[in-house]
């Protein structure tokens, strides 16, 4: 099957966590089944690559953590609060191909801080959740696309654009919620 | 006097358009640096300190300099003072001026933009949630 025949959300979720071999690309495989040295050989990742994975990690952990104070700030209707809780699912499993694929090219994944700054009293209603979340996801579609071409390891520019494209799904997702325009421009920055 | 071409005339207002464009263009605003800004979220706030340090009173404020922010090795080392100049630079290309830094982004290349964050950057000095933090 090729990574670009995937057309449900739910199954390629599915597929990612039980075959990740068929949704990213030999050599990012290559590194999350441990196989360094096939990876090496076609991209050769850098300390300069585990920084870049390293700063994904802490903003996905951070974006983990919002969707988790959205969740239990009450302030969610039953719909709204399933889709927090999905989303905070996909930042999850960012992580978790994040943080392995560090550990496989030997160095240490960050890990979540013990507590993080949110604006709280900003967070009044379920407008204001949606809002707050929808400017983490632009902010984390601005961050890949960011990060993307600076990868040596073109495999791993490849796994980020894939993150890159969930992400921006879900802020086109939480627009929609908010009653913007899901998708403003044809292009993002 | 015999008056000018229709052509000529054409494109001298042309010309005045298009340059009173292009300066009213190069004005750095702060409205839209904050339109800008947002690319920054994912990492970064104004008054608190997220996978980035925070940006009130970033203006002036030598690199590497938020009490109990983890910085990297490279930009404690870097000696660099954040002013128009030297965030233009950064912004621009962040690890071509500061190799090894965390702000694993590839930069902001157009120019106005980055004039138009760093007047943003500069406006919110002066704000109130900045004055207090």
């Amino acid at each position: 099957m090729s990574f670009l025949k995937i057309s449900d959300p739910a199954s390629t979720r599915r597929m990612f966590m039980g075959r990740s071999g068929l949704v990213l690309s030999g050599a990012a495989v290559a590194l999350l089944a441990g196989k360094d040295a096939l990876a090496t050989k076609s991209g050769g990742s850098t300390a300069g690559d585990v920084q870049i994975l390293n700063t994904a990690i802490g903003a996905e952990l951070e974006a983990i953590a919002a969707y988790q104070l959205g969740a239990e700030s009450g302030l969610l209707t039953k719909p709204v609060l399933d889709l927090a809780v999905t989303f905070q699912g996909h930042h999850k499993e960012h992580v978790a191909l994040l943080s392995s694929t560090v550990e496989k090219l030997g160095c240490k994944a960050v890990l979540a801080k013990a507590k993080y700054n949110f604006p709280v009293e900003q967070l009044k209603s379920q407008l204001d959740v949606l809002k707050f979340a929808a400017q983490l996801e632009q902010g984390a579609v601005s961050a890949y696309l960011g990060a993307v071409p600076l990868f040596a390891n073109r495999d791993l520019a490849k796994a980020a654009a894939s993150i890159l494209g969930d992400e921006a799904m879900h802020w086109a997702v939480l627009r929609q919620a908010i009653g913007e325009a899901p998708v403003p421009s044809a292009f993002m920055a | 006097m015999k008056p000018a071409h229709p052509t000529l005339r054409s494109a001298a207002m042309a010309y005045v358009l298009c340059t009173v464009g292009l300066l009213a263009q190069a004005a750095p605003d702060a409205t839209r640096g904050e339109q800008v800004y947002v690319r920054c979220l994912a990492c970064h706030a104004l008054t608190t300190d997220r996978v980035g340090p925070r940006h009130c009173g970033v203006v002036g404020r030598r690199a590497g300099a938020v009490a109990g922010f983890d910085y990297s090795p490279a930009m404690k080392k870097s000696g660099l003072v954040w002013d128009e100049k030297t965030l233009d630079r950064f912004l621009k290309k962040p690890l071509a001026l500061v190799p090894g830094s965390s702000m694993t982004y590839d930069g902001v290349p157009d120019a106005g933009e980055r004039s138009d964050l760093v007047a943003y950057l500069k406006k919110t000095n002066t704000d109130v949630a900045c004055r207090t933090k």
